[in-house]
This record gives structure tokens, sequence and C-alpha cells, in this order.
């Protein structure tokens, strides 16, 4: 094998438009498995809307999405989910008064289907539980995992966010700003856990804040008015003249 | 304590914590025989007591839909009036066996349930009140214009019932009614504690907290919300059976608007999502009723409006809700 890896997701000349407005075009991206990408651009550049229609919460105007080579651009958010492809919110979308544990074992219990069985009690699933409780362990949730969601520090809301993603076990993992509102030294502690993820788990975030971006990010998309700017490693995105003009220019404090 | 368990915990408190949750507690027992007495210290209420298994019952369909998985209806009385005709029309037609019939009656709801499910799952807020209230008002007046069948407004007057297992008669004083009454809504609650502590009752209460996260964790949730409907419709169906049998006559006034509406205020009162608010909210309106139209039949419903905001003002989450936050108070500081 070559250093050309499976790819994971693929989009083809992805486009939407809001009224007359392009938010997405011609957007044409390649997850290989195992990578960890970032996609950066400045706000309004449509990142969220290209997450939004890659897992489904918007439908496309024109274009494709493969996962696994099979296209699931017809497929709703949840059959998405079901094949692997799973996303994390920028606001908080969690269960308020869920336990981390309950939460996490519905996500479980979902992937598993047995989350339709009224006849026996949720006891009787063991195995969704202890897979449910060893995932909160691995991302330093153990102890939070029995309290209601609504109690929790936010940074600890933040970490059920991805959780609740992991339990469904995904191939693909679009996290939308998962630092988002998290004071700067605990998001790296927070990348330091998605960094730990599983490495045949494909990863996009979006994070502005650049120094995490060259840290964590093997590649970078950076994506201008709905369409991909520049494809490269961190340090060729680093020199670009046009991102500097385009995004870095802007408002980017270091 | 709860922080020292939380700091050492692992797998096994993680499981026996989920398990907890689902414990029967001593006052629940205290509760159920409590709902014996009326057999020895109020004898003379006995009719009234079946009333009031009726509705509990017909609150606790409304429960689980509306408390356990957001639903809100103001159409319910459909599937308690469906349930009522269905039993009467097969005691009607010969058959007046009860358990046969409440199975029929069941079944019958549910199937309706079902049906409309498919319109209920794809709206809310507004929607779903105006298609809940409409359904009910149709189903009204489709049995209004069907006069043929359901008597129209001069009601049907029902067979009376054959003894419970071929052996207890229905007596004047209301004796059996009530052990069957009782019964039925003891076994219902008994699923109904079993389906919200299941996986399932967990997703319901998922699609209550967010259901715009539902999706995203692979939950194709219109599914869960058609299937609790339908059991709900279906719940909803026997309580009208059980009208129909113990009262041996069925008016129009098992599909009115007013009792969809009466049982969203019982809920209210008694506290939603918990089940035992269905029973509690259930035993209050119709005890206040019994009481208050003896002093004054004209105004009676002045008081349940009045009692209504005392509670949805001071005490959110109903009257169990209330009381919970005080025995709990010391727990959860």
């Amino acid at each position: 094998m070559t250093d050309q890896k499976e790819i994971v997701l693929r989009t083809d000349s992805l486009s939407k438009k809001f009224g007359a407005l392009q938010v997405t075009n011609a957007v044409r991206l390649a997850l290989p498995r195992g990578c960890r990408y970032a996609l950066i651009g400045p706000n309004g550049a449509g990142k969220t809307t290209l997450i939004n229609l890659i897992t489904g919460q918007l439908k496309p105007d024109s274009g494709s999405i493969f996962l696994g080579g099979d296209d699931i651009t017809g497929k709703s958010v949840s059959a998405r989910v079901r094949a692997g492809l799973t996303r994390t919110f920028q606001i908080n979308t969690l269960f308020p008064d869920l336990t981390p544990l309950e939460a996490v074992t519905l996500a479980v219990c979902e992937r598993e289907g047995k989350a339709g069985q009224f006849w026996q009690p949720l006891s009787a699933h063991g195995a969704a539980i202890d897979e449910a409780f060893e995932t909160l362990k691995s991302i330093g949730l153990a102890a939070a995992a029995t309290r209601p969601t609504r109690t929790l520090p936010y940074g600890q809301q933040r970490l059920l966010e991805i959780a609740l993603a992991l339990a469904t076990k995904p191939r693909v993992l679009l996290l939308d700003e998962p630092a988002a509102g998290v004071p700067k030294d605990e998001s790296a502690a927070l990348f330091e856990v998605i960094a730990a993820l599983p490495s045949d788990i494909s990863v996009l975030f979006i994070e502005h804040d650049m120094d995490i971006v060259f840290k964590f990010a093997s590649r970078i998309i950076v994506l201008v008015a709905g369409g991909v700017l520049l494809e490269a490693d961190p340090e060729e995105v680093r020199t670009d003249q046009r991102v500097r003009e385009v995004y870095l220019g802007k408002g980017h404090h270091v | 304590m709860n922080q020292a368990m939380s700091a050492n915990a692992n797998v096994d408190t993680a499981r026996q914590w989920l398990k907890r949750q689902s414990r029967w507690s001593p006052f629940e027992i205290v509760f159920w025989l409590a709902l014996l007495l009326p057999f020895f210290l109020f004898p003379t209420y006995l009719p009234l007591a079946s009333q009031i298994a009726i509705a509990a019952l017909f609150a606790l369909s409304v429960d689980l839909i509306l408390g356990y998985a957001g639903i809100i209806t103001l159409g319910h009385a459909m599937f308690f009036g469906l349930g009522a005709y269905a039993a009467a029309l097969l005691a009607k037609a010969g058959w007046s066996e009860p358990l046969t019939g409440l199975l029929f009656a069941g079944v019958f709801a549910g199937l309706i349930g079902f049906i409309t499910s498919f319109m209920i799952v794809r709206v809310q807020h507004l929607a779903l009140l105006m298609i809940t209230l409409g359904l009910g008002v149709l189903t009204l007046e489709l049995a209004n214009a069907m006069s043929w069948l359901t008597g129209g407004t001069d009601g049907l007057r029902v067979p009376r019932t054959w003894p419970i297992f071929n052996y207890f008669r229905f007596d004047l004083w209301g004796y059996t009614s009530y052990g069957y009454t009782l019964a039925v809504l003891f076994i219902c609650f008994l699923l109904s504690r079993l389906l919200v502590n299941s996986s399932f009752g967990l997703a319901l209460r998922g699609i209550r907290e967010n259901v715009k996260r539902m999706p995203a964790i692979g939950s194709d949730h219109h599914r869960h919300l058609q299937k609790i409907y339908t059991i709900s419709a279906a719940m909803a169906g026997l309580a009208g059976a059980l009208l129909a049998q113990t009262t041996s006559t069925v008016a129009l006034d098992v599909l009115s608007f007013t009792r969809s509406a009466d049982v969203i205020v019982m809920l209210v009162l008694g506290g939603t999502g918990r089940l035992y608010g269905a029973i509690v909210g259930a035993i209050i309106f119709l005890v206040a009723r019994d009481q208050l139209a003896g002093i004054n039949p004209q105004y009676w419903y002045f008081w349940i409006g009045l009692l209504l905001m005392v509670v949805v003002l001071f005490m959110p989450k109903g009257i169990l809700g209330f009381l919970s936050r005080l025995a709990g108070r010391r727990d959860n500081d």
C-alpha cells in the first residue's frame, strides 16, 4: 500500500444556495481513514452549512456525498449516523435532564436497534450500560456519569457532546467547534482528548484558534465564500499568501 | 456520600445506579394498598371510585405521550370514545364477555391510533394541538352523524356485562366494578412502569429533552413516537371500554372536547411524567367535582379552575412534583 490512504468520506461538487447567496460552492472533499483534518475559514464562509449538508440536516441543491463508497446523498440524518457518519454541535445539543450515563446508553441502544424495546427494564441491557460507562471513562467523564447533564460544568458538557457521538461508533466524526466557549487553557485539553480518539476514526473539526489548528490538524481545508480556497498541510497554509489576505488578515489574533 | 461514590465510580456502580432508578419505593406499595380502602371504608362511594379508576387509566394513557414523549394533545377523548363504542357495539351484537370486549376495544382504538400517528409525528406545538383537536372534533361529529350505529345524542344502552371469569357478577353497589377497573388500572400501570423504565422509555425521555439531538445519535425517533402514540391510544380505548362495561351506557360525551381537556387538567394537577400524577390528578379532580357539585352544582368548575391556576403558578410540576420536592429537599443538597 502506498501513502494514498483509503478515502472514507467524499463529497462531489456539493452546492447550496440560500436565496441568491451561494453558501456552498462546488465543494470537493476527501477524508482518508483515521485523518485529523481542520476546516477553517472566516465567519460566514459556510463551514457549519457544509457540515449540515454532509450530515443531512440540509439538502444540497446539487452534488453528492459518499460514505465508504456508498452514495448517501438521499439518506436521512439518522440513517447516515447508523452508517457511521456522526457530528457534534457548536451549541450544546444535549439532554438536560438525563445523566451522561443515560444519554450515552441511549445512543448505544439506538445503534444496536434496542431502543424500541419496552418490555424489559433498561438494566437488562448490561452490555450497553457497560459500554456507555467505558466511553464516558475514556474521555474523562466517569465521575460525572450519574449527575443530570444540566448540572455539569460547561467544559464537561462539551466532552459529553463528543461522548454521545462516539457511542454511535462513527467511521467519520465531524466536530463543529468542539471547544466553542471553552477557555483557551481548557480547550487544549479538550483537543488532547480529540487527538487521542481511536485512530481508525476520520475526524474533521472546525476551529478558530489557529494555534490549536496548527497543532492538531494533519491537513487543513480553507473555506472562503462557500468554496474550498485551499487544501494543504499546515505549513503550506501558514505561508500561503491568499489565506493571509482573506482569512488571517481579518480579525485574527495570535 | 454521593460525591464519594461518584469519585471512584466504576461499571458496577453505573449499572446499580441505573437499576436503582426503577426500584419500588415503600410509598408506592402503600399507595396501591390505599386504593383498596374504598371497599372497606367508603362502600357507598364505590361507583365514584370506579369512575376515578377509569379516569386515572385515561390520564395514564395521556401521561405516556404528554409526560414522557412530549406530545401535547387536545383530542385524546377520541380514543376513549372509540374504545367505549367498540365495547358497547360488541355487547349489542351479543357478546358481553368483559375481558374479550376490553381487548377488542383496546385493539380497535390502538389501530386508529396507529393510523393517525403518521400525521401526529409530523407536526409539533400549535400545529399538533390543532391536529389532535381537529381529529377529536371530527370523530365526535362522525359519531353524531352515524346515529344509526351510535345512537347519536340519545346514546347507547349497553346490554349488561357478563360476569368476569364467569364468576364475579356486576353488582348494584359497584364492588365488582371497582375491583375490575382497579385491576385493569393496576395492570396497565405495571406495563407503563416497565415501559418508562425500559430503553424505549429512555428514548422517549430523550425525545422530550431534545428532539433535535435524536437523529444525530442515530435514532429514528418518528418510529418511537408512533409506537408510544399507538400504545397510548389503545390504553385510552381500554378506559373507554371500562366505562361502557361498568355503566351499561355510552353517550356522545365520551368523545367530547371537555373530556380531552379534563384529562389534561387532571394530569397537570397531579404532575406529568411520573405516572402517579395521573392517578392522583384523577382522584383530586373527581372527588372535588363530587364534593363541589354537592355544594354548588352550577359553578363547581370555577373551583377546579382556581385550583388549576394555583397549582400551575406555585407547583409547576404538579402536586406530586411539589410533594417529592419537599420530601427530597434533604437528598438534593
